[in-house]
């Protein structure tokens, strides 16, 4: 039986974000926090191995109480048992401690394979996998958006920019994900009774961590953030399949509707 | 006293509207106006558990409770109400009285199918001459060795044609009136059941609304449901359920429209303003979404009530009066808001208006809603 560990975040909804148009910055209020999609993505690919071959799947989130709502999420969609990192000391954490400190925690649990997401969309460093994957001493396979098990290995297709890479990688491994991965499976509204009326989340406080003081929260921060500044956001595209000629008509339609021309 | 819902009714909610979003809305004007059931959201419905939430899991139920239930069935009629009324007529009609009446053998071979999302229900009562008086079914059943055999027809059945499982009413004793009614699970494809016409419709016009015709229909003697001649309470009993449910349809209908008209009314300009921007706007917009606001809490209370006590006739009878009427008025006001554009079929409300009309008439009229919240008054 294989043992996977997803490592889940707790983000805002950034399609629901807006700016405020004084200052630039963010308005985060009212904005539902959800789990990161790349993350999901990782997940519902570990829920397809245990589907397949059978696995115990197990996640992992590093975050304040609330994230408690993505674990929740994840036992509902059919992971197995949930670990939530939280504790004030691993607070204000750049992507070296954080990847310190949930490494430390993943360290305590068997896994044949770990799963991240390529990046979350509060942050985008897309830094903290691999770097887990060093201080775990495993391979890292990054950017998968295929994945198979074949043996003690696993084969992966790795998007680039206009191409792609297959690779088999022994396990264990980690492997980051990307959204176009799979579409991830609905909760069951059975599975969410049970993640809360059956199900524990188990929180792991400082004491519980084996990891040195010195690589964890502000203080074990390399690295200060010097300017943030919003993604330019693009529209939503849309793909449609038709034959050149409709192709034209559509675009032409879409430009006058637009009204570009 | 608590208002708050707790997380896994919060996440359930998400779940729904997120849902209902992805799988149900886009289909819903083509389900409107092609008429067909939409048998791909169906198959979706199954697959993540949605046909069975308040059936425990032993039965291939959720084993979540009512108030899920409801919230399920008012997120996906928010979207689409003949959705909406599928997986009502599915649970609340065919699951729900096998769960309450059935023995094991029959909850092992009809519940657990249905509860798990392998087979639809529908539930056959009404006939031409036996609506509200539903003392008048014409539909027979007389026993013949170890099989009844069926002579009759049904109208107006949801999920009629694509059902897999249906549950009868039929008389077996014609000299005792109701207490001559006995229920019945047939299986489709049984030689002798037969589909006559399909009802051409006003509103929900997915849901596959049939007339059921048997001849010489025989089923085996242990598919009767509950005992001989207790049909007419199993029905009424049913239907104390499935109001909840239509009750739920019709709020889900009433915030739709709402919804869809708060949004219009903000991007709407006449006389140089915004349409929100009158009070006449505001005032109808409070108006409608304080009835909202009150058919809602008379809907998740009687959902309550259903999983906590006995009986709850009246709560379901005021849940499903008051929130039937509050959809027909909310919709109908509007398309008035929507203006002229609200009266073609370019606009959500125009057929939320023609859904709504159907809450006050299926599954007990207003009338009977009335009757029951005044008999338990006079009583």
């Amino acid at each position: 039986m294989l043992n996977i560990v997803v490592c889940v975040k707790q983000v805002p909804d950034t399609n629901e974000v807006r700016l405020d148009p004084k200052t630039g910055t963010l308005i985060r209020e009212g904005v539902p926090s959800i789990m990161n999609p790349d993350d999901k993505a990782g997940l519902e690919a570990a829920l397809r191995i245990k589907d397949e071959l059978g696995a115990v799947v197990r996640v992992v989130s590093m975050g304040p109480a609330q994230a408690d709502a993505v674990l929740r999420e994840a036992l509902a969609m059919g992971a197995d048992e949930a670990y939530l990192i939280s504790d004030r000391a691993f607070g204000g954490a750049d992507t070296w401690a954080t990847s310190s400190t949930i490494a430390a925690a993943v360290s305590k649990l068997p896994y044949d394979i770990v799963f991240t997401g390529r990046q979350a969309i509060d942050g985008d460093t897309a830094q903290v996998g691999p770097q887990m994957a060093e201080h775990l001493g495993i391979p890292n396979v990054s950017y998968a958006e295929e994945i198979r098990v074949v043996g003690d290995s696993l084969i992966v297709k790795r998007q680039f920019e206009n191409s792609y890479q297959v690779v088999r990688v022994k396990m264990p491994c980690l492997v980051t994900a990307l959204t176009e991965l799979n579409r991830p499976r609905y909760m069951t509204p059975g599975g969410i009774f049970e993640a809360y009326r059956e199900k524990q989340v188990t929180v792991w406080t400082r004491p519980d961590v084996p990891v040195d003081d010195s690589n964890i929260g502000l203080k074990g921060s390399p690295t200060r953030v010097k300017e943030s500044f919003p993604k330019a956001l693009k529209g939503k595209g849309e793909v449609v399949t038709m034959d050149a000629e409709a192709e034209a008509d559509y675009l032409l339609a879409k430009l006058v509707e637009r009204h570009v021309i | 006293m608590d208002f708050k819902l707790s997380s896994e009714h919060l996440m359930a909610r998400t779940l729904f509207s997120e849902f209902a979003e992805n799988e149900v809305k886009p289909y819903a004007s083509e389900v409107d106006e092609t008429e067909e059931f939409p048998r791909g959201t169906v198959e979706k419905l199954q697959r993540y558990g949605f046909m069975g939430i308040p059936i425990p899991r032993e039965f291939g139920g959720q084993g979540c409770d009512s108030l899920t239930y409801v919230m399920c069935v008012e997120e996906i009629s928010k979207r689409c109400a003949t959705t909406g009324v599928i997986v009502s007529a599915h649970t609340s009609l065919c699951c729900d009285p096998i769960y309450k009446y059935g023995t094991p053998a029959q909850k092992e071979e009809y519940l657990k199918p249905l509860a798990s999302g392998e087979k639809l229900g529908a539930f056959a009562l009404t006939e031409p001459n036996a609506g509200t008086d539903a003392a008048g079914v014409a539909t027979k059943a007389v026993l013949e060795g170890e099989q009844y055999v069926l002579n009759g027809s049904k109208i107006f059945i949801t999920n009629g044609k694509e059902a897999d499982i249906y549950i009868i009413f039929a008389m077996t004793d014609p000299t005792k009136g109701t207490k001559g009614i006995s229920a019945f699970i047939v299986e489709k494809g049984t030689p002798g059941f037969t589909f006559g016409t399909k009802e051409k419709k006003m509103g929900i016009r997915g849901s596959s609304t049939y007339e059921l015709i048997f001849r010489d229909c025989r089923i085996p003697r242990e598919n009767m449901l509950g005992q001989e001649g207790k049909g007419f309470s199993i029905a009424m009993g049913t239907l104390d359920g499935g109001r909840i449910g239509i009750a739920a349809q019709a709020l889900g209908i009433a915030e739709g429209a709402l919804e869809a008209t708060v949004a219009y009314v903000k991007q709407r300009k006449q006389f140089g303003r915004t349409i929100a921007q009158f009070q006449n706007t505001q005032f109808t917009l409070a108006d409608l979404a304080a009835k909202v606001e009150a058919a809602k809490l008379l809907v998740y209370k009687a959902a309550y009530a259903k999983d906590t006590q006995k009986r709850f006739s009246v709560e379901a009878a005021m849940a499903k009066l008051f929130a039937a009427e509050t959809a027909m008025e909310v919709t109908t006001k509007c398309v008035q808001l929507h203006g002229g554009y609200g009266y073609t079929r370019e606009y959500a409300v125009e057929r939320m208006m023609r859904d709504a009309k159907i809450t006050e008439i299926y599954e007990g009229t207003s009338e009977v809603q009335r009757m029951v919240i005044s008999g338990s008054l006079l009583a």
